[in-house]
């Protein structure tokens, strides 16, 4: 049987290594397969996250060989035989150890965000073409990938100021929803920080749900940005008028 | 002794999938102050993986639907076993359940006149299933998630319970583990919702996430609760089989409900052939029928054709794929084959997006071009805490129960779409039940000091065993005892096996060791859940052998047929000092009138 030589970061916030595993390969496995594969058979102790293992949960995000990807999507067979596969924590959340870090920060911000309020008169009769951009936003499963590559959170460690892809793309399938009626824009502008995205689109590359985020949700809340608080007609009548 | 942290509740609700946050979210409605305690990060629960739909008879597609109609169609599909009023409850309640995932922001699938739209699915006379693509129980755990967090609940996350403390009889808390760094922690509370879902991870082809070690069903057992039904395990018809690191992975039951055909090697399209007499005429007899039936399905027509036989119950098509396969005529990696590429490519991509990237990237199989090979994977547990219908209180006072963990509403075999709609109808009625029994408490129950002691004491063991076994290697074990002795069709002497090799390998679970430290330590997690997965086994194994007739998902070789008189009990297994004992209790009645519903589909069916 084929084997294949996995370099599994194994550590904690004080520290760590690569260590080198071989691993036997079957037909059609996944990178996720051969982790549990070496917590199995050779470290009991080595720590993953994973739940379903069939792209809907969202769980085992790691970095395998410098991408960042969900583990249990990642075929074997994408790599050269003598390929060594190097597997690690996803970078931009603190590493509690091994593969799993402390993503509690993405919970906490979606807290803040105001829930859906339908319209008082709404007849809930709406039509799948008013909701399939909506159903494009709500397919996210909280992989955080994207907020890993976003440089603003990954690079800079804005997450002060800067709530993240994820986070706009919940927003907009909120603001987008046929049924709601509060506006976010504000918050979108204030709190989730809109204005720190420069559209590198680093995240709609990585989404494992293929969701454009760029374009479809983070693009069109900056239009509504605009348009509430730096449309010139509406700013010379606030300075006429005062208001 | 080790330190704990310590945090009080009313309610203190055990897993946060469907069942879990609809309990949490209605305790907390009702004033209660709730914890909400999740294995893994919130909103990964399994019901994330749930992918058809959600059953309700809100006739949005088949006008001609209505709660009678679900109700008789889950009594027939649990072959009369189900608890009639848990079944009644649902069937009137879920279409409410739905529309209120509406109110709470879910965005389903829409019919042409812009209503929820609806799916055919196995068993289920009328289109019934309201869904979004293949990814149901996402938009369902999201919707719930976002309205939970709003409601100020308590969620402790990656966390789980190893016990369940009591005052005397009543329960006053709970205590276990913070998975992240091993910290210890005691909850006090008044009432405890378990939703802590189903068993699945003692069987190697199975579904089912690593959470799913039977906690709940183990904690109330440990605590006097008793379980019933614990020999119908579901074997969904339809799992992945190819390549070998995704075997028993799902293949939704809507790629049947959207016209999806088996066939054997032969191409055969061989459920005609597995059909029961008693539900026959339900379904079309010829492939013209059945193609009739999508073709209108698919134009949103009426239709006068019958439905195709891919959509009997799963008990049923489980057990007819098994049967092609064991005498030949499986597909080259031991399945059958599952086809819905007839159909245009896009329609399909719509319909089932989370099928057709599953089979492209993990299985280099393009649904739209090829068929899929599937076969039998374990994918559910019937059996359960017996709960108390209206309220999901279990017989020990203050222990509630809904969803997987529970017993009852799914008698013998479960209807696909049935779980999502139960876990939103009893996880409500059981967050209700929890929040007024304890507002019923008039003093504070006493936590057990002693039963601290003892639970961090089992906790510390493992550490403590230098020569003891790799839990893994047992779980490997298990797996093993459980596909060869306790699978599809069951036989006296292999359940006899079974158990006699339960009874050794629990030796070794007792000495299972972990290394390392208590930081996010995998090997030391998985020495506590095989004491539950253990329980479960072996109330599955022993609940199978005292049950000697063939029903719903309980099939013997030795008892091929259905026994009038064993329909009149459920199986019921309880802790007797340290003894599992069995019993057959008796089902309740049911009352005239909804017998009367289920005996005017029979005479339909026989017309």
């Amino acid at each position: 049987m084929r084997e294949a030589t996995l370099k599994v970061f194994r550590g904690d916030k004080n520290g760590g290594e690569f260590r080198t595993y071989r691993v036997p390969v079957e037909e059609g496995m996944v990178v996720l397969d051969a982790i549990h594969y070496i917590q199995g058979h050779l470290d009991p102790d080595l720590a993953v996250r994973w739940n379903c293992k069939a792209a809907k949960c969202g769980s085992c995000s790691a970095e395998v060989n410098g991408r960042p990807s969900l583990m249990c999507k990642t075929r074997m067979e994408h790599f050269a035989e003598s390929e060594e596969i190097r597997v690690e924590p996803i970078k931009a959340f603190p590493i509690i150890k091994d593969l799993v870090t402390d993503v509690s920060w993405n919970f906490e911000v979606n807290k803040k965000i105001a829930a859906f309020t339908p319209k008082p008169d709404t007849d809930w009769i709406w039509y799948q073409e008013d909701i399939e951009r909506v159903q494009e936003f709500r397919k996210c499963i909280e992989c955080f990938l994207c907020q890993n590559v976003c440089h603003v959170l990954r690079d800079h460690d804005r997450k002060d100021a800067f709530m993240g892809p994820r986070f706009l793309v919940r927003l907009a399938g909120l603001e987008m929803h046929p049924a709601d009626s509060l506006n976010r824009t504000e918050f979108i502008k204030d709190q989730a920080g809109i204005g720190f995205c420069n559209i590198t689109k680093c995240c709609t590359e990585v989404c494992p749900e293929e969701i454009h985020i760029t374009d479809n949700a983070i693009i069109p809340l900056k239009e509504r940005v605009v348009d509430q608080y730096y449309d010139p007609i509406l700013w010379l009548f606030r300075k006429l008028t005062g208001k | 002794m080790a330190d704990y942290e310590t945090y009080q509740h009313d309610v203190l609700v055990i897993g946060a999938g469907g069942a879990g946050l609809r309990a949490a979210i209605e305790a907390s409605a009702q004033g209660a102050s709730v914890g909400l305690v999740c294995k893994s990060l919130l909103g990964k629960a399994h019901t994330v993986m749930a992918e058809g739909g959600i059953a309700a008879a809100l006739a949005n597609v088949d006008t001609e639907d209505g709660w009678e109609v679900h109700f008789r169609d889950t009594m027939l599909g649990g072959k009369m076993l189900n608890n009639w009023r848990m079944a009644q409850l649902h069937a009137q309640e879920a279409p409410e359940r739905v529309r209120e995932l509406e109110r709470w922001g879910a965005v389903f699938d829409r019919t042409k006149e812009g209503k929820i739209l609806q799916r055919a699915f196995g068993g289920h006379t009328y289109k019934r299933l309201s869904h979004v693509g293949d990814r149901t129980g996402l938009e369902m755990i999201r919707t719930l998630q976002d309205r939970g967090v709003h409601q100020g609940i308590s969620v402790y996350m990656e966390c789980t319970i190893t016990r369940l403390l009591k005052d005397g009889d009543r329960i006053s808390g709970a205590f276990g583990y913070f998975r992240q760094d091993g910290r210890y922690v005691l909850f006090k509370a008044k009432a405890v919702v378990l939703a802590t879902g189903g068993v699945g991870r003692s069987y190697l082809v199975t579904s089912n996430s690593w959470e799913y070690t039977g906690d709940g069903h183990g904690l109330a057992y440990r605590a006097g609760a008793d379980l019933i039904d614990m020999e119908f395990v579901q074997f969904h018809p339809t799992g992945m089989v190819w390549p070998p690191g995704v075997r028993g992975l799902l293949v939704t039951e809507g790629v049947r409900g959207e016209g999806g055909i088996l066939r054997n090697k032969d191409g055969e399209r061989f459920m005609f052939k597995y059909l029961p007499e008693a539900t026959k005429n339900d379904y079309a007899a010829t492939e013209e029928e059945a193609q009739q039936w999508v073709e209108d399905t698919i134009a949103g027509r009426k239709t006068t054709a019958r439905r195709p036989p891919e959509l009997s119950t799963r008990d049923n098509v489980a057990r007819s794929i098994y049967t092609e396969v064991k005498e030949g005529r499986g597909s080259p990696h031991g399945g059958v084959f599952l086809d819905i590429s007839y159909q245009d490519p896009e329609r399909v991509k719509k319909k089932l997006p989370s099928m057709y990237h599953q089979f492209k990237e993990l299985a280099d199989v393009d649904i739209t071009a090829q068929p899929m090979e599937v076969g039998p994977t374990m994918h559910y547990i019937m059996g359960g805490v017996r709960v108390d219908a209206d309220t999901g209180q279990s017989r020990v006072p203050g222990l509630f129960a809904a969803g997987e963990v529970s017993g009852g509403m799914h008698g013998a075999n479960r209807l696909g779409g049935n779980s999502l709609s139960d876990l939103l109808v009893f996880g409500r009625r059981a967050g209700l039940g929890a929040a007024e029994y304890a507002k019923g408490l008039t003093a504070e129950p006493a936590i057990p000091q002693d039963e601290i002691k003892a639970a961090i004491e089992e906790l510390e063991a493992p550490f403590q065993r230098s020569d003891g076994a790799n839990p893994f290697e047992i779980q490997r074990k298990l797996y093993d005892i459980m596909g060869n002795h306790v699978g599809i069709f069951r036989e006296e002497k292999d359940l006899e096996k079974g158990i006699a090799q339960l009874q050794e390998l629990k030796k070794e679970v007792a000495r299972a060791a972990a290394s390392g430290s208590k930081l996010y330590n995998p090997g030391w997690h998985l020495c506590i859940d095989l004491r539950n997965m253990m329980i479960c086994s072996e109330a599955i194994a022993r609940s199978a052998l005292l049950r000697k007739e063939s029903r719903g998902a309980h099939s013997r070789l030795d008892y091929p047929n259905t026994d009038e008189s064993l329909g009149k009990v459920n199986t019921s297994v309880f802790k007797d000092g340290e003894e599992m004992k069995l019993e057959h209790t008796p089902l309740p009645e049911m009352p005239e009138e909804l017998r009367q519903i289920v005996l005017k589909k029979k005479e339909t069916a026989h017309a």
